[in-house]
């Protein structure tokens, strides 16, 4: 099984993903220039966080334009796995590989800090290692991480229980306190209909060592690393 | 031609920029502001002589790149040698 990092410049979470990996999971690591016109036969195809192409004009608008995101729209068609983490959930959503777009916090302020997340689904390769609703604690760092769509496209994920991570407290309980960045309906992560193309703004790779004061992210990684191959690509 | 581009946050989006600068205002004695929603100017110089084409093409570039429908309306206007 082998994981594909994307790297575009401004991207900043690309090494603590790669280490992640390749340190703590030991799964086979390949960085993916966003040049680069071969997936070079990852199983999973990783968009970390950071500021793509400098977040220009809107956060992943830019990005979504890159030869590598030709690649990753095919991949995700043919039903490979793709994972955006907080700027790579910003690009799918520019790419339209998942619905909604993630606008300024409410806060205004760019919010560091630790979140927990109710997990909604664990049918998916992403989440196969969690238990259903579990409380997952996950930083956050973002400025635009607040999760928008239109009243129809929301009911529908609501439906069709698109949503996977939503922040709430300790106790799993989903409250406006909760939210560190006014995402309606407290989203934090949503799958695509297929259940194939994850996007969520905490980032899992820098809590899946107990050094770093966490370990929830790893579960993750390793249900990702457990169940690639499961997954079938046309 | 030059195209005049104003990108604004759809009414039904929030824009906490905005509150916070009509809060900015209210402070320095501006009450009679009841709503302020920020959003962007884009100016494009377009090598197209013909300002039907014009608008058809920027009308494009705001439906592919310089907004996003999901969140944001755009305007524009296009102008021939500085007039319009």
């Amino acid at each position: 099984m082998k994981f594909g990092v994307v790297v575009f410049p401004g991207t900043w979470s690309d090494r603590d993903c790669g280490w992640v990996i390749d340190q703590v999971l030991g799964a086979e690591l390949i960085y993916l220039w966003h040049k680069d016109t071969d997936l070079k036969e990852c199983d999973c195809v990783i968009l970390p966080g950071g500021f793509a192409y400098g977040d220009y004009l809107r956060t992943g608008a830019i990005a979504r334009f890159a030869p590598i995101m030709e690649l990753v729209g095919e991949f995700a068609d043919r039903g490979g796995l793709v994972w955006g983490i907080c700027n790579g959930f910003q690009v799918l959503c520019e790419a339209g590989l998942l619905p909604g777009a993630l606008i300024r916090n409410a806060s205004l302020e760019f919010r560091c800090e630790w979140t927990n997340l109710l997990v909604e689904r664990t049918d998916l390769p992403f989440t196969a290692r969690c238990n259903e609703r579990d409380v997952l604690r996950v930083p956050i760092a973002h400025g635009e991480g607040s999760y928008f769509a239109d009243p129809a496209t929301l009911s529908r994920l609501e439906q069709r229980g698109q949503v996977v991570f939503r922040y709430c407290d300790t106790d799993g309980r989903v409250v406006p306190n909760a939210n560190p960045n006014g995402s309606l309906h407290n989203i934090a992560g949503i799958i695509n209909a297929r259940g194939n193309v994850l996007g969520m703004m905490p980032h899992p790779e820098r809590c899946s060592e107990a050094e770093l004061g966490g370990t929830d992210g790893l579960k993750l990684f390793r249900s990702v690393a457990e169940n690639a191959l499961k997954v079938l690509v046309s | 031609m030059i195209a005049h581009i104003i990108v604004t946050p759809k009414p039904v989006v929030n824009d906490p920029q905005g509150v916070t600068v009509r809060q900015g205002l209210a402070s320095l004695g501006f009450r009679e502001v009841l709503d302020v929603r920020v959003g962007k100017y884009i100016e494009l110089s377009l090598d197209i002589s013909s300002e039907h084409e014009a608008r058809e093409r920027v009308e494009e570039m705001c439906r592919q790149l310089l907004a996003n429908h999901v969140i944001e309306d755009f305007r524009f206007e296009v102008i021939r040698n500085g007039r319009r």
